[in-house]
């Protein structure tokens, strides 16, 4: 059986989609064969950030609807071959989502695959419902702003109260927190929130801090997912993520800015 | 086939309904005190299911129109749903009208609702005068439930916001109340963390309902609808432990050492 992952927010552009690539990517570049469906019904993003746009024959709502089975509208990632997309319908609305259909997309992808990733439309709306509704995990992607957490926070109340999991009162899914575009600098101004500041709202399990980063936004119209670009701190960021899921131990990077690390070589301020 | 159990299910499990003890045959009596007890807390009898108690009546070897009274209990808003104490006539009419008969007669302690809880003991008619107008307040004596159930909800998970609880009784809270989310008792609401969200005890007009938070930051509180928002809570305690309650329709909110 599959591990069905759902990166959700509630908030928009804070990541989701460029979370879910990365992550979905770190664990199929890890040995881990690994799915990753959009959600986002209408406003398909997904294949462009993965690269595959002009791959994409069937979609979901195809092989919901039957007109394509799984397989027809699978596409394997060019970079990596543990990795298979599920692209959203362009044409179509949430509307074309349904409980039972998404329900047997899911299962027959847990015959085949180890990880599903769902990339949750934003809002609350049905395609985030349905993205959320089978999950094991959730990545609760976050901002640090008070918006983005107040969201984030209605997200994990809808995570622990309209999920499979919870209608049947199974454990309930397994909620972690991803700090995203996160400016160490502007923090220390009082310009951002803290980690603190926010985990004193939401106070989950902290998968990892990613850093606002250029290459974040370079990756993303190169249609490459910025795991792959190891030079950069969100790509290594995303790599420790996806490491911490897995169970390693590794401490937080990127909480504290480049001066911080020269301050504290030059022995600065504390 | 069907799975029999996606059909049907049968459960064990306890009501409370408030009982209707009857001292006097006098139908408009009843009916005029009934009204002015329900005006006291119309909300808490709107749709009501109801039990009667015949035993007093009984003992005064008054004979009731037992059609009347039911008639007139659902006209004002009432679901009988059993008799007790019954003779053996009622007992046989109270069946016709399908009305179950409840053979139990011990009930714990009454406790009554009213402004004034002196007024509410209850005074039997003199056996020596029967026919005797008995005083309203002694006509009719409800002996309904303790307005707080003596049932807790424990809640040990988050309350996220946007998320709704509801404690027919007390409820008592272990994690943050975040703000967006909104719980509510007919009882107290004990919050041993932050509370960012909305509060409301006494849901039902229950004034002695009481407010305790480990850490208080909320939104709204308000006891029996009595409210004040965060705009007013910040002028005074805020942040820490208190607790808050309703002392001439006036929110209290003290800080526990």
């Amino acid at each position: 059986m599959a591990r069905i992952i759902v990166v959700t927010s509630g908030k928009g552009g804070v990541g989701k989609t460029t979370t879910s690539a990365a992550i979905a990517m770190g664990l199929a570049k890890r040995g881990h064969k690994t799915a990753v469906i959009d959600f986002d019904v209408g406003l398909r993003n997904l294949d462009l950030i993965l690269g595959c746009e002009r791959r994409v024959v069937y979609d979901f709502i195809n092989v919901i609807n039957g007109e394509a089975s799984i397989n027809q509208a699978l596409i394997r990632d060019k970079n990596c071959n543990m990795l298979y997309i599920l692209p959203a319908s362009q044409t179509r609305d949430k509307d074309a989502l349904t409980q039972e259909g998404v329900g047997r997309v899911l299962e027959e992808l847990s015959k085949d695959f180890e990880y599903i990733v769902c990339d949750s439309p934003a809002g609350i709306e049905k395609g985030a419902n349905l993205a959320l509704y089978f999950a094991d995990d959730a990545f609760v992607v976050t901002n640090p702003e008070i918006s983005s957490v107040r969201d984030s926070d209605r997200m994990l109340g809808i995570l622990s109260s309209k999920s499979r999991r919870a209608e049947r009162n199974e454990e309930p899914i397994k909620e972690y927190l991803l700090l995203t575009r996160y400016d160490p600098e502007r923090v220390k101004i009082g310009e951002m929130l803290s980690l603190d500041d926010v985990q004193e709202i939401l106070s989950l399990e902290l998968l990892g801090i990613i850093p606002e980063s250029k290459s974040v936004l370079s990756a993303s119209n190169a249609g490459i997912p910025v795991i792959l670009d190891e030079k950069s701190e969100a790509g290594q960021a995303y790599a420790d993520v996806v490491a911490r899921y897995l169970g390693e131990k590794l401490p937080h990077r990127f909480l504290e800015g480049k001066q911080g690390f020269l301050r504290r070589l030059f022995g600065g301020k504390k | 086939m069907q799975n029999i159990s996606s059909v049907l299910e049968f459960k064990s499990s306890t009501f409370f309904a408030p009982i209707l003890i009857i001292f006097t045959n006098e139908m408009s009596a009843i009916e005029q005190t009934l009204h002015e007890k329900i005006k006291l807390a119309p909300d808490f009898f709107r749709d009501s299911p109801l039990i009667i108690d015949f035993k007093e009546l009984n003992k005064l070897n008054q004979s009731i129109d037992f059609e009347q009274l039911i008639q007139l209990l659902r006209r004002i808003g009432f679901f009988p749903v059993g008799i007790r104490g019954g003779n053996e006539q009622q007992n046989k009419l109270a069946r016709a009208l399908f009305i179950p008969i409840d053979t139990v007669r011990e009930l714990g302690n009454s406790i009554s609702i009213g402004e004034k809880p002196k007024q509410e003991t209850i005074h039997k008619p003199s056996v020596a005068k029967p026919e005797a107008v008995v005083t309203k307040q002694e006509a009719v004596h409800v002996a309904a439930i303790p307005p707080v159930p003596p049932t807790a909800t424990l809640i040990s998970q988050p309350i996220r916001s946007g998320q709704r609880i509801y404690a027919s009784g007390d409820l008592i809270i272990l994690s943050q109340v975040s703000a967006g989310a909104e719980i509510m008792a007919e009882g107290n609401i004990h919050v041993y963390n932050t509370l960012r969200g909305r509060a409301l005890a006494g849901v039902h007009g229950n004034t002695s309902a009481r407010i305790f938070c480990f850490d208080m930051q909320a939104e709204l509180i308000s006891i029996a609808g009595d409210y004040k928002t965060s705009e007013d809570l910040v002028k005074q305690v805020y942040k820490g432990p208190v607790q808050i309650y309703l002392q001439d329709h006036a929110l209290i909110i003290k800080e526990i050492a």
